[in-house]
């Protein structure tokens, strides 16, 4: 194998290493969608999802999540060309994406635990928090990466390590991007129905 | 600016996927948000109407964001066996507890506690 191909080869392996995590991921957020599901109606004679959800805001935390799924992927075409600009606008505009849906969701937590309204209260209540903040950090740890990628492109000349490392980062953005539209279905839809 | 030579060894992912996925995910996020805020149906019909539009949009992000299909093999063997075990952890705790809910449901605290005496042995 010439040393092109030993690298094509390598980063294969490493995209299925990846993949492999994030399916052991889904395992875990299966586990905690199990059990909001079980606890759904265990409010303790508090109130349950239809008097606590905002649908409106969850609606637009949605849009803004999915918008920067679709970003993340232009940068990635963008680096997958070659073209360093482009790669870092869109990662710019994913970052700040990410950085709003994160603080807004924190925004919700803080109004709802103001209220009187924390995972103390309730068994469902532990089971949304516990659910939708550990999304939550997921994309904290995803931020972080994806700071570290900036800040390596802006000091660095674009290499073909830093498309690979991107095209992860990207699977796990989008990753994360799917099991949101789970948590906005089954926790806030169904589970605000009243 | 230098370009860098990236070579594709599957064919070579296009803007049109991302915009075709992008607009997808919106619309389907969309239209779960119209139906279930205005009750276009029961309750009961709504809950099915969500969950089929939440795995159209998980195919949707498959397909078109995450590519699956294209490249190793094993990633699609591995994501079958992890939709598997999500499947049974899901499916199976709901059953479980719903079975529990069931043959409890028509029984004080104190004839539980009585019921459990006797059966359970404790």
């Amino acid at each position: 194998m010439t040393r092109a191909e030993e690298e094509v080869a390598m980063y294969e392996k490493k995209t299925l290493g990846f993949w492999i995590y994030l399916m052991t991921d889904c395992v875990l957020f299966a586990a905690l969608f199990a059990t909001f599901a079980v606890l759904r109606n265990a409010t303790a004679g508090g109130p349950g999802g239809p008097e606590l959800f905002d649908l409106p805001f969850v609606l637009v935390e949605t849009l803004i999540l999915l918008t920067s799924s679709f970003t993340i992927g232009m940068a990635l075409l963008g680096s997958v060309r070659g073209l360093k600009k482009q790669t870092l606008v869109w990662l710019f505009v994913t970052f700040a994406l990410g950085i709003v849906f994160l603080s807004m969701e924190l925004y919700e937590f803080m109004v709802l635990i103001g209220e009187g309204h924390g995972p103390q209260q309730s068994a469902f209540l532990s089971a949304y928090f516990t659910l939708v903040a550990t999304h939550g950090i997921h994309i904290a740890v995803g931020l972080l990466w994806m700071a570290v990628v900036i800040v390596r492109l802006l000091r660095h000349d674009f290499k073909k390590t830093d498309v690979n490392r991107l095209a992860l980062l990207g699977l796990f953005w989008h990753f994360l991007d799917i099991i949101w539209i789970f948590i906005f279905s089954f926790v806030y839809l169904i589970g605000g129905m009243a | 600016m230098k370009k860098i030579q990236i070579d594709h060894h599957h064919s070579p992912v296009k803007y049109i996927s991302y915009i075709v996925g992008f607009v997808l995910s919106i619309a389907t996020t969309l239209l779960a948000y119209f139906f279930v805020v205005n009750e276009l149906f029961s309750k009961n019909v709504l809950i099915y109407v969500v969950m089929g539009i939440a795995v159209v949009q998980l195919v949707v992000q498959l397909v078109f964001f995450l590519h699956l299909g294209r490249g190793n093999r094993w990633k699609v063997i591995t994501f079958a066996f992890a939709v598997l075990v999500v499947l049974i952890v899901v499916v199976g705790s709901l059953w479980i507890m719903q079975n529990l809910d069931y043959n409890m449901m028509q029984m004080s605290p104190d004839q539980m506690t009585e019921y459990m005496n006797a059966n359970e042995g404790i």
